[in-house]
C-alpha cells in the first residue's frame, strides 16, 4: 500500500521538486542545471493577484458547498435508514464518472439552449435566453457542483455520529434551535465542517479546466497558469517551481489546522 | 384528579404504527412527590417522559403544568427537566459549563449562575471536578453531573429517565440514596422511569405497573408489593409462588370457600369470581412457613427440599411439592436455633401464615 503510494504519489512529487530547482531552456523542457531563478520569478505582482483570485474563488466555493452542503449532510442524517443510502448513492455516482466530463455536461445545462435557459423560458420568467456561459456565476455553479460531494461526505460522516440525544439535552434546559445549533451542533460537527472545508478548498486551488470550460479563461487562475508553464510556454521549471509552492502554501495551512485541533484538545485535557 | 396538581395527564394517546399504542393514560401529581413508571422495555414508560418533557406530541388528550396545558409547547418553553438514560452530558463543556447551560440560556446574569452552579455541585458532591469534561469523569460522577444540570433549573417536575441503569450494584444503591436525599431536600417532584423493582419500592411514594402502554396498578410500594391487582403485577415486583385453587362458594362478603388440591379452606378475600372458576394463591417467599413452624390450623403441603442457599440473614429454599409446584421460601434465622438447616432431600410440610395470602383470578 504505502509502496504504491511512494511509487505514484512521492515519486511524481521529488521529480516535480527536482525540476523546480532546474533552469529553463529555450528549445527543450529544462536545461539540467541547478538554480532558484524560476523561484525568483515568482515574486511578481501578476502571480501574487492570479493566487489571490484563486483563493478567493476557491474560498468561495468552499463557502457555497458548505452553506448547500451542511443543511444537506443535516437532513440526510435524519431520514430513514433506507432513504439515507438512496440519497448517499446518488451523491455518489457522480464521482464515478470523470470530472472534465462533468464539467462538460454543465456546459449543456447552462448553454443558451440548455435545460436551465429552456425551463426559465417555458415558465415565463424570462423573455430571452439569459448568459451563463463564460460568466462568473458559471466558473462558481460548475466548481459548487464538481465539489459539493467532497464537503457532504465528511459533514455526513460527523453529523451521523452526532449523539441526538445531545440536541434533545440542549431543548429539554430551555435552548431553542438556534441557541441550539451554535453551543451545541455547531462545536460538535466543527471537525466535519473543517475536514470538509479542506477536502473541497485544496482541490478547488488546482483545478484550472472548470475556469477555462465554463469562464472562457477570461482570467487566469493559478491552475490555468501553471497549465500554461508546462503545455504553452514549455517552461517547466517555472511550472513545477508555482506547483511546489501551492502544494507548499496548502501543506502549510493544514499543519496550522492540525496544530490548532491539536492545542484545542490539549487543552482540554490539562483541565 | 384536578388541576392544581403539579402534573396532570389527563386521557393522553400515543401511538406509534402498531407496535403499541398508550390508550386514555391518566396521572396526576402532587408537589413533591416521587412517582415512579415500571414496566419491562416496551410498555411506553418512556414514551409518557418524552410526552411530559415534550419531545412527542400525543395524538389526543392534554398534559397540565400547574393547570396549563403545555401539549403544544416545544421542550424549551417547559419547565420541566430530564435526566437522560445515556445522561447525554455535552463532551465539548467542562462540568461547570454543562450545569450552567439551562441557566445561560434563560440569560441568568453571570455572577447569578456561578452561585446556583457551585451550589448545585456542591449538592451534588461535584465541586473538585467543575473544570473536568465529561469524558474524564467516572460513570457515576457523570450521573451526577447529569442531576446537576437538571435541578440547578429549579424544573417544577424532574423526568429520570432510567438514570441508574449503566451503574453497578453497590454504586447504584449509593446513588438511590443520594437521589431520595435530594429529592426531599429541594422538595422535587419527580417521575422515575425504571424496569428494576428494588428501585421503584424503595424511591417512590407511588409506583404506576404498566403493562403495553396502560396502567397495570397504581399504588404505594406496599400496595403494589402485597396487594397485587393481577398476576401480572404480581409477577413482576418481587419474588412469587402461586399454588393453583378454585373457588367453591363465597360465604359472605369477606369469605370465599376454596378448594387447594385435596384440602377445603376459608380465605378472606372479595375477588369477584363465580363458583367453580379457578384462581392462584399467590404467596411471597417470606409468606411460607415450613414443618414445625406451622403454628395455625392451615393446609399442610407434603415436599421435598430440592436446595438450599444461605443468604446471611435469611436461609432460603426450593420446595418441591407432592402436588406439582416448586415454591420459594424464605425464613429469618432464628436465634433460639443456632443450627436451623434443610439438607437436600429432606421431607417438609410446607404452608404460610393465614391472612398473608393474595387470591389472583387465573388469567391463563
Amino acid at each position: 500500500m504505502s509502496g504504491w503510494l511512494l511509487l505514484f504519489g512521492g515519486f511524481p512529487l521529488l521529480l516535480l521538486l527536482f525540476t523546480s530547482f532546474l533552469k529553463q531552456h529555450p528549445e527543450k523542457f529544462f536545461e539540467l542545471s541547478l538554480s532558484v531563478e524560476s523561484y525568483a520569478q515568482l515574486i511578481n505582482p501578476d502571480y501574487l493577484l492570479v493566487f489571490l483570485r484563486s483563493t478567493l474563488l476557491a474560498g468561495i466555493t468552499t463557502f457555497v458547498c458548505l452553506i448547500v452542503g451542511y443543511p444537506f449532510a443535516w437532513l440526510t442524517c435524519r431520514m430513514p435508514s433506507r432513504y439515507r443510502l438512496l440519497i448517499l448513492i446518488m451523491i455518489m455516482i457522480p464521482f464515478w464518472t470523470n470530472s472534465l466530463i462533468r464539467t462538460y455536461a454543465v456546459r449543456i445545462i447552462i448553454g443558451a439552449k440548455g435545460i436551465v435557459n429552456k425551463l426559465l423560458l417555458a415558465s415565463g420568467i424570462i423573455e430571452s435566453p439569459i448568459r451563463l456561459m463564460y460568466t462568473d456565476t458559471a466558473v462558481l455553479l460548475g466548481l459548487v457542483y464538481l465539489m459539493l460531494p467532497f464537503m457532504i461526505l465528511p459533514l455526513y460522516a460527523n453529523i451521523e455520529k452526532l449523539d441526538y440525544r445531545l440536541v434533545e439535552a440542549s431543548r429539554d434546559l430551555g435552548a431553542g434551535p438556534y441557541n441550539t445549533f451554535r453551543s451545541v451542533i455547531l462545536p460538535l460537527t466543527m471537525p466535519g465542517i473543517v475536514a470538509g472545508c479542506i477536502m473541497v478548498f485544496v482541490p478547488t486551488m488546482g483545478l484550472f479546466y472548470v475556469a477555462s470550460l465554463l469562464g472562457g479563461a477570461k482570467k487566469l487562475l493559478i491552475g490555468n497558469l501553471i497549465q500554461h508553464q508546462f503545455l504553452v510556454s514549455h517552461n517547466w521549471p517555472l511550472g513545477s517551481a508555482m506547483s511546489t509552492t501551492l502544494i507548499g502554501i496548502l501543506v502549510v495551512m493544514l499543519l496550522l489546522y492540525r496544530v490548532v485541533l491539536h492545542q484545542s484538545d490539549t487543552a482540554a485535557d490539562r483541565l | 384528579m384536578n388541576r392544581s396538581n403539579v402534573l396532570w395527564l389527563s386521557g393522553v394517546w400515543k401511538s406509534f404504527g402498531s407496535d403499541f399504542t398508550i390508550a386514555d393514560f391518566e396521572l396526576s401529581l402532587e408537589y413533591g412527590e416521587f412517582i415512579t413508571l415500571l414496566g419491562p422495555s416496551g410498555c411506553g414508560k418512556t414514551t409518557i417522559l418524552r410526552l411530559i418533557a415534550g419531545f412527542e406530541k400525543p395524538d389526543k388528550g392534554a398534559i397540565y403544568l400547574d393547570g396549563v396545558d403545555i401539549v403544544h409547547l416545544p421542550p424549551e418553553k417547559r419547565l420541566v427537566n430530564t435526566v437522560f438514560q445515556s445522561y447525554a452530558l455535552f463532551p465539548h463543556m467542562t462540568v461547570f459549563d454543562n450545569v450552567a447551560y439551562g441557566l445561560k440560556v434563560r440569560k441568568i446574569p453571570p455572577n447569578e449562575v456561578k452561585r446556583l452552579v457551585d451550589q448545585a455541585l456542591e449538592q451534588t458532591k461535584l465541586t473538585p471536578f467543575v473544570n473536568r469534561k465529561p469524558s474524564q469523569l467516572s460513570g457515576g460522577q457523570q450521573q451526577r453531573v447529569a442531576l446537576a444540570r437538571a435541578i440547578v433549573n429549579q424544573p417544577r417536575v424532574l423526568l429520570l429517565d432510567e438514570p441508574l441503569s449503566a451503574l453497578d450494584a453497590r454504586l447504584r444503591s449509593d446513588m438511590q440514596l443520594e437521589l431520595k436525599r435530594l429529592q426531599r431536600e429541594l422538595n422535587l417532584t419527580t417521575i422515575l422511569v425504571t424496569h428494576e423493582q428494588d428501585e421503584a419500592l424503595s424511591l417512590s411514594d407511588r409506583v404506576v405497573v404498566m403493562d403495553q402502554g396502560k396502567i397495570a396498578q397504581i399504588g404505594t410500594p406496599r400496595q403494589i408489593y402485597e396487594e397485587p391487582l393481577d398476576l401480572y403485577v404480581a409477577r413482576f415486583i418481587g419474588e412469587i409462588n402461586l399454588l393453583p385453587a378454585r373457588i367453591e362458594k363465597r360465604i359472605d362478603k369477606e369469605k370465599l370457600e376454596i378448594r387447594l388440591f385435596e384440602h377445603s379452606l376459608i380465605l378472606t378475600s372479595d375477588l369477584d369470581a363465580a363458583p367453580g372458576s379457578k384462581v392462584q394463591i399467590l404467596l411471597r417467599p417470606e409468606d411460607l412457613r415450613i414443618s414445625e413452624d406451622i403454628k395455625e390450623d392451615m393446609p399442610r403441603l407434603p415436599g421435598t427440599i430440592m436446595e438450599r442457599s444461605y443468604r446471611g440473614a435469611t436461609l432460603d429454599t426450593t420446595i418441591h411439592l407432592d402436588h406439582g409446584p416448586i415454591v420459594q421460601a424464605c425464613e429469618f434465622f432464628d436465634e433460639d436455633d443456632p443450627d436451623f438447616d434443610y439438607s437436600i432431600g429432606e421431607r417438609v410440610e410446607v404452608s404460610w401464615v393465614r391472612g398473608w395470602e393474595v387470591l389472583l383470578r387465573d388469567e391463563e
